[in-house]
């Protein structure tokens, strides 16, 4: 009897507890639901324009929801701007800049901590004042340059003068002193050489490091814009970040805007599906090679 | 400093070489070489280069032109960084508790990053278009006033910082958010039981906390609304209406790529540079001292 008398008042007090609302737990998600969809309703909204026929696109008001036309605006855009060739100039940009920018300094990285050599400093300092020249402040000079060894508009001129990195090396670098000395004196006394030692201990020690530069540099290619502008000029050349200005319609042009939308949303996916896929080493790379 | 090293005497240079070859050619060189152009004036058929001194800086700083450009990359730069930091501080401040799905709520935020600035301005253009965008349509219910940028410099100038702002805020306000996440509560207990209301706590405890958060976010969100930039300008707004988006970086291409006015770009191009070595100096500085980590 005192049992089944018991429940009814625990129930009550479970209950009370659920009820009580923790307001301040309400209004964050409240704040970030809202930061989230205000951020998503501009990729929303283009995607749906990506969708939709051109007398919908241009009849007011304006219609926030898909259509039928998403195959058609698709396949225009690819055909029209040359999507396809654009979408793999892109692709070995991005990812002969990622790979070769590692490479690149993952090497130096290891030269300068584990070797003494003459020079040591003023290689370092050669790679650290790199930082104040991004390309912007070289603008005209570089082209020179690139037309001086006939390397505009090729694939060598569009990812090589990119992989030179100081924030790779000195990422690196932090890293690997880090790592503990005896590891390489371990190696020593086996017999084994610094290239064996690179290639069969740091490289597998490094590959978080590795993956997380890779994120942030995978990114910067594909979506670098002044570079390629400068370097390419002709329409097989060109990057996708580039090629699809042809396809925005100016004032005096058909307002395809479904088709320019089509193809901005094929330029888009790459980037963030990388970002979305790797994100763990996203935060790293964002974080480490800002240092 | 590394105690164990491999005796080796040329192996080191192999290994620095790529770089080393890359930085001498591809950013030393042009950047002496803009150092020299910057002196030269082209000839009018542009088959050499004559020499003029210090002409192109003079014209430089006496062109109102170049003033205005100056004055544009300062007001878009100050308007993309602190208006879209005070803002991520703002929600990440009111959206500080402890709940669940941040995680899912990160990876909510942080993928705008992966969008490239044409794109951004791709979509903003037309969110902004005049005739079809749903921007105007929805404030043409409140006003009259024509929204057009292809008219108004300053509807111009607001489309290319919405767009920026909206490609950095989500991680922004990640970072933020993970940032008070990281606050001790019991600082801020102690300070409540001291009497110190919530705007007091925030100033005197929160954000001196966060600064080494605002000093990362500053520095990325500076260099992108001072270089990357460049391509939402030139993509969407070409510098107009006018001259009114025209920042630095889209200034010296122009004068260089399309107005063939080498020596002058280059010009600008030093200026710029010295600007960048005052800034990374400042950067250095900055975060060996005032920062607290």
């Amino acid at each position: 009897m005192a049992r089944t008398l018991a429940q009814p008042a625990t129930l009550a007090v479970t209950r009370a507890r659920r009820w009580k609302i923790d307001w301040h737990a309400v209004t964050a998600h409240a704040i970030l639901v809202a930061a989230v969809a205000l951020l998503a309703f501009p990729l929303y909204y283009a995607f749906v324009i990506s969708t939709q026929t051109l007398s919908q696109v241009t009849t007011m008001p304006p219609r926030p929801w898909p259509s039928t036309a998403i195959v058609a605006n698709y396949v225009e855009a690819w055909q029209r701007a040359q999507m396809g060739r654009m979408l793999i100039n892109s692709a070995i940009v991005a990812l002969s800049v990622a790979v070769g920018k590692i490479a690149i300094s993952l090497l130096s990285a290891f030269a300068i901590v584990y070797f003494d050599f003459r020079g040591k400093q003023v290689v370092f300092w050669m790679i650290f004042v790199t930082l104040m020249l991004p390309v912007p402040v070289r603008i005209v000079s570089t082209y020179q340059v690139m037309s001086v060894l006939g390397w505009v508009n090729t694939y060598w001129g569009l990812t090589v003068p990119l992989m030179a990195s100081a924030t790779g090396t000195f990422l690196f670098r932090q890293f690997f002193r880090t790592i503990p000395d005896s590891l390489a004196e371990a190696a020593q006394l086996d017999g084994a050489g610094p290239m064996r030692f690179l290639w069969t201990i740091l490289l597998p020690l490094s590959k978080a490091n590795m993956a997380a530069l890779f994120v942030i540099l995978f990114v910067y290619g594909w979506n670098d814009y002044l570079w390629p502008l400068m370097i390419t000029n002709t329409p097989n050349m060109r990057t996708a970040v580039i090629g699809i200005e042809t396809l925005v319609p100016r004032t005096s042009q058909l307002p395809e805007w479904n088709v320019a939308m089509a193809a901005a949303m094929m330029v888009l996916l790459p980037p963030v599906a990388v970002i979305v896929a790797m994100q763990r080493w996203f935060v790293k790379g964002l974080i480490e090679t800002e240092k | 400093m590394k105690r164990s090293v491999f005796p080796n005497r040329w192996l080191p240079y192999a290994l620095v070489a790529p770089q080393i070859v890359i930085t001498v050619v591809f950013f030393f060189w042009p950047a002496f070489d803009s150092l020299r152009l910057s002196l030269y004036r082209a000839s009018p058929f542009g088959d050499r280069l004559i020499f003029v001194g210090l002409t192109n800086f003079e014209r430089l700083f006496r062109d109102d032109a170049s003033l205005r450009s100056l004055v544009t990359s300062f007001v878009f730069s100050f308007a993309v960084t602190f208006v879209g930091l005070a803002l991520a501080l703002l929600l990440a401040s009111l959206a500080n508790a402890k709940i669940r799905g941040l995680t899912v709520y990160r990876s909510l935020l942080l993928w705008p990053y992966g969008i490239a600035p044409v794109i951004a301005g791709i979509i903003w253009l037309f969110v902004f278009h005049p005739s079809y965008g749903i921007l105007p349509w929805l404030l043409s219910f409140v006003t009259t006033y024509q929204f057009n940028w292809f008219l108004k410099g300053w509807v111009a100038m607001s489309l290319i910082i919405v767009a920026a702002i909206w490609k950095q805020f989500g991680y922004n306000l990640a970072f933020y958010l993970a940032g008070l996440q990281a606050i001790e509560t019991s600082v801020l207990e102690a300070a409540s039981v001291d009497g110190a209301g919530p705007i007091r706590r925030f100033f005197a405890i929160t954000f001196p906390l966060l600064s080494p958060v605002t000093f990362f976010l500053f520095t990325l969100n500076m260099t992108f609304s001072f270089f990357d930039a460049f391509a939402l300008v030139h993509a969407v707004t070409q510098g107009g209406p006018g001259d009114a988006t025209s920042i630095l970086v889209y200034r010296a291409w122009k004068d260089g790529f399309e107005g063939l006015q080498l020596g002058y770009s280059a010009a600008q191009s030093v200026v710029l540079m010295a600007l960048v070595i005052v800034l990374t100096a400042f950067q250095f500085r900055f975060a060996e001292k005032k920062v607290t980590y």
